[in-house]
């Protein structure tokens, strides 16, 4: 752990995760530096979504190490032995990763504005009155200041992720984990989703999304990996991979998305 | 196309005006349900038996007023502990700690298993176990014992149980205990119902479990605990005439049928007490109306919501 400063932001490193019998995820890597976009594309089954629920610990790693900011997710390492952290500790860890899920999860019995401001106002972060600033100018960023008294039911499916994104930045996150943002919505509703991403990613927020939009991602990414049967099969710059796929597996893949 | 040109063109198509369907099944449930009602209606006007200015007299008089009074307060309390008591013992069940978890089953069980009016009995009778309950150390005497001092006491203080298991006592037990068993499952079901999407999202942002049961999950498993919650308050106020047997003597129903057998006019203090629990029942059916209206907020749209996504698997957007 020395030279953390040049530690990248998000180190996953050698990551084994099996469902019973089933291995999904067998010695996964992947390194993002602070401000930089990873894009993991891969066809279903191939372990994109465990990766990034392995990362904030929705999922326990059965092998391999992750850090976030230097800090070990799940553990603590005392002298060779590992302990599992307590479920406070697991929770603080979480608030420096935001994640938004392809299904929106959003808190159906509360109003747009409460959905955004639940986490900070129970965590304490702020005074109530300044959460609340917080949360109107994170909506209006995603272009939804009109809808704030409004359930989550009412809008639409782009709108519905708009405003999980503005929920999960609320808790000022160092990292952001989409899982297939877009994947649950209609055609003409993508754009707007990957427009906010997009803005994130100018911003210089770090990321790694999970994605089928090979444009967006040849676009934003910094990085790209392949994972097939849970493992990365392939790593490099988006341009390049998309261009001059190298392995015959990636090539098969991309044949088929595109 | 050309079907586009032709509308286009032609005048609107004319407003149908069909001759409707007859219905002369209908007409003969009207003539059936009549006849019974006018038969109905007669026993009750023409029958001296039901003594009716008895029943108004007696219906209103306090002690049975009293009695409306101690069963309404026993149904609300009862009901009350038996919702926080249910609430802790689901979430106890779906604990991952294997000794709250079968702690909760052995409790559910038993108060599941036992008849109300056994039980409520059984409590009534616990005196006799104990004549004394004091607070202290668990297995004092033995403990003195095991140190060589006879009959070593540490308690703090206690009272005599008649005293203390007084009937409203214990039959505010009873039905809470049993209530809380049944409350339990309905707030499981409740919980259980709730995507597991919400947990996840709420966990993802930093929330404690706590924190997560409490504002997110409880408040949109109500929607499924509501409905049946009141039928189970509906419930609970019927069996309060059980008390009658711990007994409770200021209770409804005691009180109605003490008037019955001491006037032998027992069949209109029946009546009576069918007037007096329609009436409670029908309040407490248009308290539940508004909880459920409360607790469906935000959700009056969503069912089509989710029928939308469902939709999207099958390659069907839109609304």
């Amino acid at each position: 752990m020395t030279g953390q400063a040049e530690d990248p932001l998000l180190r996953v490193e050698q990551v084994h995760k099996r469902f019973g019998h089933l291995p999904v995820l067998n010695g996964v890597d992947l390194h993002v530096r602070a401000g930089e976009v990873a894009v993991v594309i891969g066809p279903s089954g191939s372990g994109k979504s465990t990766l990034l629920r392995c990362i904030n610990h929705l999922e326990k790693i059965d092998a391999g190490r992750i850090w976030v900011a230097g800090e070990l997710i799940g553990y603590r390492q005392r002298g060779d032995r590992l302990h599992e952290l307590r479920e406070r500790e697991v929770a603080a860890q979480r608030r420096a990763i935001g994640m938004v899920f392809q299904q929106f999860n959003l808190f159906p019995h509360m109003t747009v504005l409460e959905n955004v401001m639940e986490a900070p106002v129970r965590l304490r972060q702020a005074g109530r009155a300044g959460i609340r600033e917080r949360a109107q100018a994170l909506l209006e960023r995603v272009g939804l200041a009109d809808k704030v008294t409004v359930y989550p039911a009412r809008l639409s499916g782009g709108q519905q992720q708009r405003v999980a994104i503005a929920r999960a930045l609320a808790m000022q996150p160092k990292l952001m984990l989409f899982d297939e943002p877009t994947s649950a919505l209609d055609p003409e509703l993508v754009g707007e989703v990957l427009d906010v991403i997009r803005d994130l990613a100018v911003e210089g927020m770090t990321m790694v999304v999970v994605t089928h939009e090979m444009g967006f991602a040849r676009e934003v990414g910094d990085s790209m990996i392949f994972m097939d049967a849970g493992s990365v099969v392939e790593a490099g710059a988006p341009r390049e991979m998309l261009a001059n796929p190298r392995h015959e597996r990636t090539r098969a893949f991309l044949a088929k998305v595109r | 196309m050309s079907g586009e040109v032709g509308v286009q063109q032609s005048p609107p198509p004319e407003v149908i005006r069909a001759v409707p369907v007859r219905h002369p099944g209908r007409w003969v449930a009207v003539g059936v349900v009549t006849i019974l009602a006018a038969m109905f209606a007669h026993l009750l006007v023409t029958n001296d038996r039901f003594e009716w200015a008895f029943i108004v007299d007696n219906m209103f008089a306090p002690p049975i007023l009293r009695g409306v009074w101690t069963t309404v307060w026993m149904t609300l309390l009862a009901m009350t502990i038996g919702i926080a008591l249910g609430v802790v013992v689901a979430v106890m069940r779906l604990s991952a700690n294997p000794v709250l978890s079968w702690s909760a089953w052995l409790f559910t069980w038993f108060f599941r298993a036992v008849p109300r009016i056994v039980l409520l009995v059984l409590f009534g009778n616990l005196g006799i176990l104990w004549a004394r309950l004091e607070l202290g150390l668990p297995f004092d005497r033995q403990l003195g014992a095991l140190f060589g001092i006879q009959d070593f006491s540490a308690r703090i203080f206690g009272f005599d149980t008649r005293t203390f298991l007084t009937g409203y006592l214990a039959g505010l037990l009873g039905l809470a205990l049993s209530e809380a068993a049944y409350m339990a499952e309905i707030v499981r079901a409740g919980i259980l119902s709730v995507d597991r999407g919400q947990t996840e999202a709420a966990a993802a942002l930093g929330l404690r479990r706590t924190q997560i049961l409490r504002r997110i999950v409880l408040p949109q498993a109500m929607r499924a605990i509501i409905p049946p919650t009141g039928n189970e308050l509906i419930a609970l106020l019927k069996d309060t005439a059980l008390l009658a047997y711990v007994p409770v003597t200021s209770e409804l129903w005691f009180q109605l049928s003490a008037i019955g057998a001491r006037t032998f006019k027992l069949f209109p203090m029946l009546v009576a007490a069918c007037l007096w629990y329609l009436f409670l029942t029908s309040l407490l059916m248009i308290g539940q109306h508004f909880v459920e209206r409360y607790f469906s907020r935000g959700f009056d749209v969503s069912r089509q919501a989710r029928v939308r996504l469902r939709g999207w698997g099958a390659g069907q957007g839109g609304k």
